[in-house]
């Protein structure tokens, strides 16, 4: 066997057979037989533990001592772990990670303990059994109107703070019509079907840990270090995981915790499966936030000057700034703009990346204004959107890189028959529910990762084996990259073995930034192409070439997005106020979708959440206790079935080899951007309310009050 | 979990027998709520004896046109009983707005009514809980209220019963017999669970070793022209923001008689006695409803996250009962 050194390798164009074509989900089979082994069932080998979190009960303190007399009598614990007892880290920077290693509490809901047992059911009593004695303090964990807040350096993936182009406030000043409001959103929880969860094994030399998460390497990166570990002692696994939704984006304190465990009892497996409860407090969350928009127009609709003064929270012991108003910086042209973000310090759970941070709330308030902005006008909502088109992205003077918003708003429109809906509000009622129709745009950054390797190896009978450590969190993934592979080396996909999600195969990326498919996409291409460089078309089984991708994407000379239109129309109850989302649509613009089906689950998922955003998502957080109170799926509400109606999902043609070699963009978070709002603006259309705090609730539409003879504008 | 020993019942009289003799022991039926408390720590009991094999599976027609309902008739099996559907349409539709089709197939009519509130800190154990914890505090009072009660809540307890076969079956004037250590007695279902008063760890009259056996439903022209109408977020397995069951007898169109019960209101099913009072003998407009309705919800005591109560149960009722007059309700 020879192998070539990793060299970085710009892949050429792949030309598609397989991409743009059904291919069966590669491991749904598995999945639905019950066959897919998740983090916690994986076959061991040894004598299993299982470890069961213990948290802290006060928002903000010091552990004084943790008693483990009674649970160490528990028939079945053998351990307990504290924060005097568990293995040292070799660095506590990171207090979100920097698990059991003082006394300090940060927040509610923090690892103080950890009850290591012989079976699953005798780790949680012993856990209940442990008295943890704390030393509360004063704590702050009301993220309200007026808290005090900060300037963070940057925000989330890198972005400028704050931005300002032109006199924003003059020129807001002298528009001719403004909008000016606060739009708010909750606290949201990721809550993957599978709850964060891995076995651990450390044989006094390596670590092997089966995750639950959305990158093996990223995990072996940031874990390594802290155990004082070198990244070849740790091996991370994930070949099936139970969605992310960001949440197992970044590694969190469950697997520093089940980490220390199983270097505490070496050769023994331990298991560790977190609560839904806890994973309230332990694996992340979209912060709340709080955006004042306003725009100023000339009377047809035009902006002049645009705002966006985006708070969010975090916690003290780490910081997560959401980055709510980007997408305003490059959304629509205004010559006068401006956006800020501040952040507020509590003591409570960090917050971290859930389905498209920043753009998500971030569109929800910009594309809420941009609706009050068309009533205060008076000009159609999608016509407004199309006369503020920016011809080059506004941000950064750019040319986009192919922008067909107006044509998803416009196909859209035809689809959901938009020409028919009449112009004021409360205007149809079907039975007893008032009938209204809203659209709004989505937009998000087309993302690319470097650093991304891959293997193609042929194998004796005309095959190949494609290997890179991508995981799949239930995306298709798996399905995609091969049909990537397939075109690449220009074989069928029968002919390849797709090896994936072990941190021993080349490095790959996380997982996240709807960027997998395109960072993960290029290695392949760039792998499979250097390999027929140096191995020909009919190779000699054994051979093999390892490359790490160059940038492909041209993401200094264009601007790289996707964009789409989301279409919703509610019915809202007259006697109760409920709110029913009977149909939703969205068209967008991602490029070439590599494979029709996963791809149109990928939208379809995105807009089920958007709606589960808009009307029933809502982490209440108790400020007297500084944690979640919402804290199980029984009464944090994500949409059910019935929920969900008529939903369609829909793409524009094309191909975009600016961005990728296979043409294609991302497509995981898209369909969340935009559609609360979508929804929020046709519950004001069906009954003249405007809602402007997610979730839309039932409340806000009892006895709806008179309308006014004409639309208002606001000033 | 912590070790607990189980029995499996042979009768039922065995069953209270066993339970009676060991403070620590309950009964176990179909588990949707129980099994959830054991793994939340909100119980722990040590004993626990299986009712839910025990004979009492069966829709039983009185010759009055009455049902009995043994305990253990399934959610799903009641809803689909032809009996309940056409005699008791409300209870019918009350059974199938619960839940989801899961849980129903698996849940019992006796321990639907008992099931305990899902008040968010009765069933977080960090938290200060009169209910679960006597004595500990009311953390709901200024905590997350927009589930709790604005009928008959007090310092102690705010929280609200989550059945909604239970209000169904408050307005179809349903009696539950009970065998208890000293035999068999009745309750008016209206009877059976309390407001919270001092002792919200009290759910019900019921005292430790009494079992449900069957649930009695009269028949009666209210019945027949009955409804349930649940408001809620979400489209389906919710719990009640509010509920109404509502029964109509008219003569021209003047109420005969009618039955009126709210769910989501307080901490038992509310039977809006003022209100059927208010419109017995009146012409029934919606109107009308909604002053009766306004007569009940007199003594509501509200907060900002609960005010929308008021104005949803009356309009919710008023939507009920003028389409039972129409003839479209049920």
């Amino acid at each position: 066997m020879s192998e070539q050194s990793p060299d970085e390798v710009v892949p050429e164009v792949v030309a598609p057979q397989v991409m743009g074509r059904h291919l069966d989900r590669q491991d749904g089979v598995e999945k639905v037989t019950g066959e897919a082994t998740y983090a916690v069932e994986h076959p061991v080998e040894g004598d299993l533990l299982h470890a069961w979190l213990v948290t802290s009960t006060v928002a903000r303190g010091r552990v004084v001592r943790v008693d483990a007399s009674a649970a160490l009598e528990h028939p079945g614990v053998e351990a307990v772990l504290d924060h005097e007892s568990a293995p040292r880290l070799a660095d506590t920077e990171d207090r979100e990670l920097a698990v059991l290693q003082d006394d300090r509490i940060g927040f509610r809901g923090q690892v103080v303990a950890l009850v290591l047992a012989t079976s699953s059911e005798a780790a949680r009593e012993g856990a209940a059994l442990v008295a943890v004695h704390q030393d509360a303090e004063a704590h702050e964990a009301a993220f309200a109107p007026g808290s005090a807040t900060y300037a963070p350096e940057e925000v989330n993936a890198g972005a400028e703070t704050d931005t300002v182009d032109g006199d924003p406030t003059a020129a807001l000043a002298a528009a001719p019509v403004v909008v000016d409001a606060v739009y708010e959103t909750p606290h949201e929880y990721n809550s993957p079907m599978e709850p964060h969860a891995a076995t651990a094994l450390w044989d006094g030399e390596r670590l092997t840990l089966h995750d639950s998460t959305q990158g093996v390497h990223p995990v072996r990166a940031t874990l390594a270090p802290l155990l004082g570990l070198e990244p070849e002692q740790v091996r991370v696994l994930a070949p099936y995981v139970g969605g992310g939704f960001g949440s197992k984006g970044l590694p969190h304190a469950p697997e520093v915790a089940v980490a220390l465990a199983a270097l505490s009892v070496p050769g023994r497996p331990v298991r560790l499966a977190v609560t839904r409860q806890q994973m309230f407090a332990l694996t992340g969350y979209r912060t709340a936030t709080r955006s004042r928009v306003r725009l100023g127009a000339e009377p047809d609709g035009r902006l002049v000057a645009l705002r966006h003064d985006a708070e969010s929270q975090t916690s003290r012991i780490k910081e997560f700034a959401e980055q709510t108003a980007t997408a305003a910086r490059m959304m629509y042209a205004a010559p006068h703009r401006a956006t800020t973000h501040r952040v507020a310090e509590l003591d409570v759970a960090v917050p971290s990346w859930m389905r498209a941070p920043g753009e998500m709330p971030g569109m929800y308030a910009h594309e809420v204004a941009m609706d009050e902005l068309a009533v205060a006008t008076g000009v159609d909502p999608i016509d407004l959107r199309v006369r503020n088109e920016p011809e080059v992205d506004p941000e950064t003077g750019n040319p986009f890189n192919d922008r067909r918003l107006v044509e998803c708003l416009h196909r859209g429109a035809e689809l959901f028959g938009w020409a028919e809906r009449p112009e004021g509000v409360r205007a149809r009622a079907e039975g007893d529910w008032w009938v209204g129709t809203g659209v709004a745009s989505a937009t998000y950054p087309m993302l690319w990762m470097p650093g991304n390797g891959a293997r193609v190896r042929s194998v004796e009978g005309g095959r190949y084996e494609v290997a890179i450590g991508a995981v799949d969190i239930g995306t298709g993934a798996r399905t995609v990259l091969l049909q990537v592979a397939s075109d690449a080396l220009g074989c069928p996909p029968e002919a390849i073995d797709l090896l994936v999600a072990d941190s021993e195969l080349p490095f790959a990326t996380v997982a996240g930034g709807s960027s997998g498919t395109s960072s993960w996409g290029t290695a392949i291409a760039a792998a499979a192409q250097q390999f027929r460089a140096d191995h020909g078309e009919h190779p000699d089984p054994g051979v093999a070439t390892t490359a790490t991708s160059g940038q492909y994407a041209d993401m200094s000379g264009h601007s790289l997005h996707s964009f789409g239109a989301v279409f919703a129309e509610t019915h809202v109850h007259r006697w109760t106020g409920e709110v029913r989302v009977e149909r939703l649509l969205g068209v967008y613009s991602v490029g070439r979708v590599i494979n029709p089906t996963t791809a149109r689950s990928q939208l379809l998922g995105g807009l089920v959440m958007g709606l589960s955003a808009a009307l029933h998502e809502e982490g209440w957080r108790d400020p007297r206790f500084g944690h979640t109170v919402t804290q199980d799926l029984a009464t944090y509400h994500v949409a059910a079935h019935a929920d969900v109606r008529d939903l369609r999902a829909e793409w524009l043609e094309e191909e975009d080899h600016l961005s990728t070699p296979m043409g294609s963009r991302g497509i995981g978070e898209i369909g969340i951007v935009g559609t609360a709002a979508a929804i929020a603006n046709a519950t004001h259309h069906a009954t003249g309310v405007r809602v402007r705090s997610l979730p839309v609730t039932a409340d806000h539409f009892l006895d709806l009050p008179a309308l006014a003879p004409e639309p208002a504008g606001k000033a | 979990m912590r070790d607990f020993a189980y029995h499996r019942a042979d009768d039922a009289a065995g069953a209270v027998a066993l339970v009676a003799a060991d403070p620590d022991a309950r009964f176990l039926g179909g588990g949707t709520n129980l099994v959830d408390h054991l793994k939340l720590g909100i119980t722990s009991p040590g004993t626990l004896v299986d009712v839910s094999r025990l004979p009492l599976d069966q829709v039983e027609e009185l010759p009055d046109g009455g049902l009995r309902v043994g305990t253990n008739v399934r959610n799903s099996d009641l809803a689909a009983h032809p009996a309940v559907r056409r005699d008791f349409p409300g209870v019918a539709r009350a059974l199938l707005a619960g839940a989801s089709g899961q849980i129903r197939h698996q849940a019992t009519t006796g321990g639907n009514l008992l099931q305990r509130t899902r008040c968010v800190y009765f069933q977080d154990v960090t938290t200060p809980c009169n209910k679960r914890d006597p004595g500990s505090g009311c953390s709901a009072l200024e905590g997350y209220g927009r589930y709790n009660a604005v009928l008959g809540l007090s310092e102690a307890c705010v929280t609200t019963h989550p059945s909604d076969l239970a209000v169904a079956l408050a307005a179809a004037d349903a009696t539950v017999v009970v065998l208890g250590p000293e035999g068999e007695r009745r309750i008016p279902l209206v009877d059976l669970h309390r407001l919270p008063g001092h002792h919200p760890e009290r759910d019900t009259v019921l005292e430790h070793g009494d079992l449900i056996t069957a649930v009695q439903l009269p028949a009666s022209a209210v019945a027949r022209n009955a409804t349930y109408r649940k408001a809620r977020d979400r489209a389906s397995y919710a719990f009640a923001l509010v509920s109404v069951a509502a029964g109509l007898e008219l003569d021209g169109e003047v109420v005969r008689d009618v039955r009126i019960a709210w769910g989501g209101v307080a901490h038992k099913p509310w039977r809006a006695l003022l209100a059927e009072e208010a419109l017995r003998g009146a012409v029934l407009t919606e109107d009308a409803v909604r002053e009766a309705a306004s007569a009940e919800l007199a003594a509501a005591t509200v907060t900002a996250q609960t005010a929308y109560k008021v104005d949803m149960v009356r309009n919710l009722t008023a939507l009920a009962l003028t389409r039972l007059a129409e003839g479209t309700g049920r």
